[in-house]
């Protein structure tokens, strides 16, 4: 057993670019080390729509990209025995697997083992409304929503129990994100799963690489500040963990993008609230006493992460349809600018409340104020720097029904003849909102199955 | 020493992630030697008032001397979180560049 393991990740949240994979299936089969390849697909909604689309077609609801992101590595990570973990399967894995199963037979793969991982879905087994709920979440007012999903985010030992049967591939749906790369750890080195210590270099690990390019100069570069190299190529980051408790983060050769302090500590701090106590399911893990050092060109090190015993419980997060969104934009530019949208702004939110549209409505200034601003527009109303040349006005609202979602945002069309002088480029839309609140459940009651298959078996 | 006022954002970086209504922003100084500045002169309630508009109640501030970094974590700024918003970003995720648009007083030059 070799005493050095690598984790390549290849894809940060559904929607990713879709060419992250074949750089990092490069360099892990040349590092000639064993090694594991995961995609982290799913965002905390993005099962609310694959459960959505799965209620329309029994055979979808998982990742769309899935076959599009294994065609170009599956032979090659199969042929160097790298096996390939995700939660592509979003809400429905086994569907996902006879993907992945008829791309293995086209590829002249009917042998490759797939393995399914379910159980997280407990949207038929778990009464939520008698546990408590996450804290984050207390008082929200649920009283009109209806659940669409309920995962439990499960942990890294079902996954390495996969691959211990020899899953070549391995399918789930919610797991914690940090767990994906977890599992191949545990596998490769034996971790009990009560090794906190060493459950905890894994949690740094799968922390560190679940967003993908995040840790190599994605969502980093700040030009003029923070220069990457080429950042329409930049490469996915690989972790190189030693069993002796030292990890290497690094990426690629001949990709962009970099690994440095900077952006190590910008990732390792990145969704984190109380440093020594970062929650999965597998580890509790404290950061405080971490050092990192520049190891070399895109190297960094990282030292003295510790572990703490895991929750008792698991966390699940329910997701409702609870109403809709109606937004619509225009937008206006050259002399007077500025008080022209500001009258516009105005006069949507008069037409919104005297037709009683909406429980709530917004109105943004892009260009002077929007992502930063409050719903009461505190920023753009009291904006008194220079006039902005060319300003784009959104209305955004909140309504019971699509129907009151639809005529609210179409206020914005009409703009085009009712509103100011030069009003032009009105655009509106209507989407569904999905809701959702976690929940603490015991993990006795989310029991979890593997089915490990080769590809001609999957059916 | 002469000092002069700059935002954060020459002297310092930041990420921005949420949970729930919650939004945390490393803070991490280019220079390890600011890092006392910084903790002396971004405190939790200067940081907290960048969010008073939008309805944040509580800010706590995580110390990190060891990689020479801050966490903050602003409760309810997020006005309902990616779930709840009308705000385009309901992830909160540019607050970054809110939190590095202060100003801090350092040594010039």
């Amino acid at each position: 057993m070799s005493d050095l393991f690598l984790v390549g990740n290849a894809s940060g949240f559904s929607g990713d670019r879709i060419d992250a994979a074949p750089p990092v299936v490069r360099a892990l089969v040349r590092s000639g080390r064993p090694a594991a390849l995961f995609f982290e697909c799913l965002a905390e909604r993005t099962i609310a729509l694959a459960q959505i689309e799965k209620r329309r077609d029994p055979e979808a609801g998982y990742e769309p990209m899935l076959e599009r992101l294994l065609e170009p590595i599956l032979a090659d990570c199969a042929k160097a025995g790298i096996p390939i973990l995700g939660n592509f399967g979003a809400a429905n894995p086994v569907a996902a697997a006879r993907c992945v199963a008829r791309l293995a037979r086209r590829l002249g793969m009917a042998d490759l083992r797939i393995g399914v991982v379910t159980g997280d879905d407990v949207s038929g087994t778990v009464d939520l409304d008698a546990l408590p709920v996450h804290e984050a979440d207390a008082g929200l007012d649920m009283s009109s929503w209806r659940m669409v999903s309920a995962n439990a985010y499960i942990g890294a030992a079902p996954l390495a129990e996969a691959l211990a049967q020899g899953a070549q591939v391995v399918v789930a749906g919610r797991t914690s994100d940090p767990s994906l790369a977890i599992a191949p750890l545990m596998h490769h080195f034996g971790w009990a799963e009560d090794d906190w210590q060493a459950l905890a270099l894994g949690a740094a690990c799968g922390h560190l690489l679940e967003c993908g390019s995040q840790v190599t100069g994605g969502v980093f570069w700040d030009p003029g500040f923070k220069d990457i190299p080429d950042p329409a190529n930049i490469g996915f980051p690989i972790a190189e963990v030693s069993r002796d408790g030292a990890m290497v983060i690094t990426k690629p050769r001949d990709t962009g993008g970099l690994v440095d302090l900077r952006s190590v500590k910008e990732q390792l701090l990145y969704e984190l609230h109380d440093p020594a106590a970062y929650l999965t399911p597998d580890v509790v893990m404290d950061i405080t006493g971490v050092t990192l050092e520049q190891s070399g060109k895109d190297r960094v090190a990282l030292h003295g992460v510790r572990g703490h015993a895991r929750p008792e419980r698991l966390k699940v997060t329910a997701c409702y349809e609870g109403s809709w969104l109606g937004e619509g934009e225009v937008s206006v530019a050259g002399p007077n600018a500025l008080a022209r949208a500001r009258a516009t702004a105005d006069v949507l939110l008069e037409r919104v409340e005297q037709r009683g549209l909406a429980r709530r409505a917004r109105a943004d200034l892009i260009g002077v104020a929007s992502v930063h601003d409050s719903d009461e527009g505190a920023l753009w109303r009291s904006y008194d720097g220079p006039e902005p040349p060319d300003i784009r006005i959104r209305l955004a609202v909140e309504s019971t029904t699509r129907d009151n979602a639809d005529q609210a945002a179409r206020e914005v069309l009409a703009m085009l003849c009712c509103g100011t002088a030069g009003t032009s480029g009105a655009r509106w839309r209507v989407t569904p909102r999905i809701l959702t609140r976690s929940f603490l459940v015991p993990r006795e009651m989310v029991p979890t199955e593997i089915r490990v298959l080769e590809a001609r078996a999957w059916n | 020493m002469e000092l002069i006022d700059v935002p954060l954002h020459a002297v310092a970086h930041s990420r921005a992630g949420d949970k729930g209504n919650r939004v945390n922003l490393s803070l991490i100084p280019y220079d390890p030697a600011m890092w006392p500045l910084l903790a002396e002169q971004v405190t939790e309630e200067r940081v907290l008032a960048l969010f008073a508009h939008r309805g944040a109640t509580r800010c706590q501030r995580y110390d990190l001397p060891l990689i020479h970094a801050f966490n903050f974590v602003v409760d309810d700024a997020l006005e309902g979180g990616v779930n709840g918003a009308l705000n385009l970003d309901g992830h909160g995720k540019s607050h970054s560049f809110r939190l590095l648009s202060l100003t801090v007083r350092v040594p010039k030059g």
